[in-house]
């Protein structure tokens, strides 16, 4: 089959499965996008309003399909307008495939009109990437692409393609990718660790689980809901594990971290036994590294050999995919409860709920609080939808007070807090679950960054629902600069224009509510509307949120005020 | 912990931006490269990278499993200097004057154990193989009489025990 390389590219992502990419045109990369018009009823394009509104799209419908999301751009300020949401989804092993055009070959290098070394300034960020200038070199690099993207832990990967390399012709034929030899995705697990793992958890009094993305990713939710009840021990997530088990399974512990809960973060430094599972120990999870579960035995388990003792020296280290290596480890597991150590937990979670959980959630003050919004959302969702946030206070309330049912339920920009992540991530993530609830909770000042994504949600009818908690400010900055920094609010005062009358302008539905008596009525409405539905909740200004960890502190020293 | 030389290996697949890939993980922990070598290795198409550092073993630990996670990095491995049998080598472009007027030169020459590697009526070229000090020596000796030229290559290195990758790579082919 004699053809041109840009259609050979949509031959790759048709063999490859892709049915939904999301991208902006332009010069260097129209003989692709020729070729989606020929392809549209195959491959479906969706056009955003911005190169960083795609990659987070398909960041969205990767982290809830477990597919590779793909975003196409053009050479220049195109491609350089990927690189935010390809760091997001290298920090947080997401598999996504970026496609940018490029100036043709004999303009390489010469400052040509909208070109830029992408390659060059991709590589810090990508998992792998490859410049081709070749229409033969299209298969094999695209089905490497896809391997690489997908397999051992995630990432984003970018595959930069001339102009003359989409136009030429040459006799395509597709083979996918098996293997690279000098790329082991998946380490074998080690029997001998495994054994030394389960004798550590067999014989401890206190242990621990933390677990993070690594369990959604390797598919080992039910082996970790298996060895969380077996072996009777208290379970935790971190803000990327989050849905990786249920919110109210009653091991679940909460959330280790900054903005965590109480009792795991303190207790961290009581346990005997850590076992962190498919977790890197983030500073945002373990403050202080030299005060972080020193009294404990580590157990690390992990697909990527380069998280072992990065950050916290393992006893025993347990290389492989999640879901293998749990499966090795649950026959030598004995049965178990920890009954006295789990009321441990309790205890804490009531101290929580007694000083900080109740007045979040059920206030008593006339103004609303983000919490409340969330408990309603969850209460009208019945913990079912999928649930996306942006970044600053309103993601560490979502993150400690969405419920989940279900797995692949949290999208967030973990990692890199990448403000503006949530509204285009919620476009990708509703038309990666059509059948399911996304509801999109976006502070003022992200939702901002992105907020000509509504045009995509417009265009497309997406029916997302859109949750802007405002408080007219940063929040999360101004709760550091009142707590660290005498209260000098520094630019995060935000003077902000009529969102509901901006939505109006897409023609998405919207409503603008201040008042606890509306807060329930209006929820309800927005999850009965069919289309994408616009909220906006006043909420109190200068809301702090805790507990909190102070950046560099240990977690022992968690404050409640 | 104690900062130390140490003498990366890499072993890799010979491909363009592998060696930006690999520099921007010491730039991202703002580690200076002391010194580069790449070359072929003892496997046909594999490239191997000699880059020594002077960090901590905790740092060169997690920079080296950085950089073995990089796609087409096949493996990589650190060493101490005493793991390593290790050279470098140096040009010095000297005056041809200085051969046949000064006395001390030809000692120099024969003390160092270097090699003239030409002579022309302006200038002489001295090649000096070995350990740093040895070089920097060489360097100081020469130095009063007038160096016009000089240039050292990144340390080489060759370990003691055994690197294991012809059997990796084996162990992929199957």
């Amino acid at each position: 089959m004699r053809i041109s390389g840009a259609e050979a590219i949509i031959h790759c992502l048709l063999a490859e499965g892709v049915d939904l990419i999301y991208g902006y045109p332009g010069g260097a990369i129209m003989p692709l996008y020729d070729e989606l018009y020929k392809f549209q009823h195959k491959l479906t394009h969706i056009l955003t309003r911005h190169e960083q509104g795609a990659t987070h799209a398909a960041q969205g419908y990767a982290r809830v399909t477990g597919k590779v999301g793909v975003a196409v751009a053009t050479s220049g300020p195109g491609a350089t307008n990927l690189i935010t949401g390809i760091a997001d989804a290298q920090i947080d092993s997401t598999p996504m495939v970026c496609i940018t055009g490029q100036v043709a070959r004999h303009l390489l290098g010469s400052d040509a009109f909208q070109e830029t070394d992408i390659i060059g300034i991709s590589t810090p960020v990508t998992k792998w990437n490859c410049q081709v200038t070749k229409a033969s070199e299209i298969p094999e690099v695209l089905a490497k692409a896809f391997y690489i993207a997908k397999s051992g832990r995630p990432g984003p990967v970018l595959v930069d393609i001339t102009k003359n390399a989409q136009i030429d012709e040459f006799d395509f034929s597709y083979e996918h990718c098996k293997g690279v030899r000098s790329y082991n995705p998946y380490p074998k697990p080690n029997a001998k660790a495994i054994e030394e793992a389960a004798n550590l958890i067999n014989a401890a009094k206190k242990p621990f689980i933390v677990f993070g993305q690594g369990v959604i990713l390797g598919e080992a939710e039910k082996q970790l809901k298996t060895l969380v009840e077996k072996a009777g021990i208290p379970a935790a997530w971190t803000v990327l594990g989050l849905s990786a088990m249920d919110t109210d399974h009653p091991l679940n512990v909460g959330m280790v971290g900054m903005h965590g809960n109480y009792g795991p973060n303190l207790l961290t430094n009581e346990c005997d036994v850590l076992i962190a599972i498919g977790m890197r120990f983030d500073d945002r999870v373990t403050g202080s590294l030299d005060t972080y579960a020193k009294q404990a035995k580590i157990i690390h388990f992990d697909i990527d050999p380069a998280e072992i003792n990065k950050n916290v020296k393992a006893d025993v280290a347990v290389l492989g995919d999640s879901k293998v290596t749990l499966d090795l480890l649950l026959p030598l597991i004995k049965t178990n409860k920890h009954e006295s150590w789990h009321n441990e937990f309790k205890e804490k979670y009531k101290i929580e709920f007694d000083q900080i959980i109740k007045n979040e959630v059920y206030p008593t003050k006339d103004k609303l609080t983000m919490a409340e919004v969330i408990e309603e959302i969850n209460i009208a969702s019945g913990h079912k939808a999928i649930i996306v946030s942006d970044v600053g206070q309103h993601q560490m309330i979502t993150c400690r007070y969405a419920k989940f049912k279900q797995t692949k339920s949290n999208v967030t920009s973990g990692g890199l807090g990448t403000m503006g992540f949530a509204l285009p991530a919620a476009i990708g993530a509703k038309m990666g679950a059509m059948d399911r609830e996304v509801v999109a909770i976006i502070g003022d000042g992200g939702y901002q960054m992105t907020i000509q994504e509504l045009g995509t949600i417009f265009q497309n009818k997406t029916p997302v629902k859109i949750v802007v908690l405002n408080n007219d400010h940063l929040g999360m900055v101004r709760q550091w600069q009142e707590l660290f920094f005498e209260s000098r609010y520094a630019s995060t005062v935000m003077v902000n224009p009529d969102f509901v009358k901006i939505a109006e302008g897409y023609h998405i539905e919207s409503k603008r509510i201040s008042e606890r008596k509306d807060l329930k009525s209006t929820i309800k409405e927005m999850l009965a509307s069919k289309d994408a539905y616009f909220l906006e909740v006043k909420v109190e200004k200068e809301d702090n949120v805790f507990p909190m960890i102070p950046s560099g502190a240990s977690v022992s020293d968690i404050r409640l005020k | 912990m104690e900062k130390k030389w140490f003498t990366i290996s890499v072993y890799s697949e010979n491909s363009v931006g592998l060696l930006n890939r690999i520099s921007g993980i010491f730039l991202k922990r703002h580690i200076n490269i002391e010194s580069l070598n790449v070359s072929k290795s003892e496997i046909e198409h594999v490239s191997k990278f000699t880059i020594v550092v002077y960090t901590t073993e905790d740092w060169v630990r997690n920079i080296v499993g950085q950089v073995e996670k990089q796609i087409e990095v096949i493996k990589a491995f650190y060493h101490t200097d005493e793991e390593t049998i290790y050279q470098e080598s140096a040009l010095f472009k000297v005056a041809s004057t200085l051969l046949f007027d000064e006395r001390n030169i030809q000692n120099i020459i024969k003390e160092s154990n270097s090699q003239i590697v030409t002579v022309s009526r302006d200038f002489f070229v001295l090649a000096k193989s070995g350990r740093r000090n040895e070089i920097d020596d060489m360097y100081q000796q020469l130095k009063p009489y007038g160096i016009m030229q000089f240039v050292r290559s990144g340390r080489i290195a060759v370990t003691k025990s055994e690197m294991k990758i012809s059997s990796l790579l084996k162990e992929f082919n199957q």
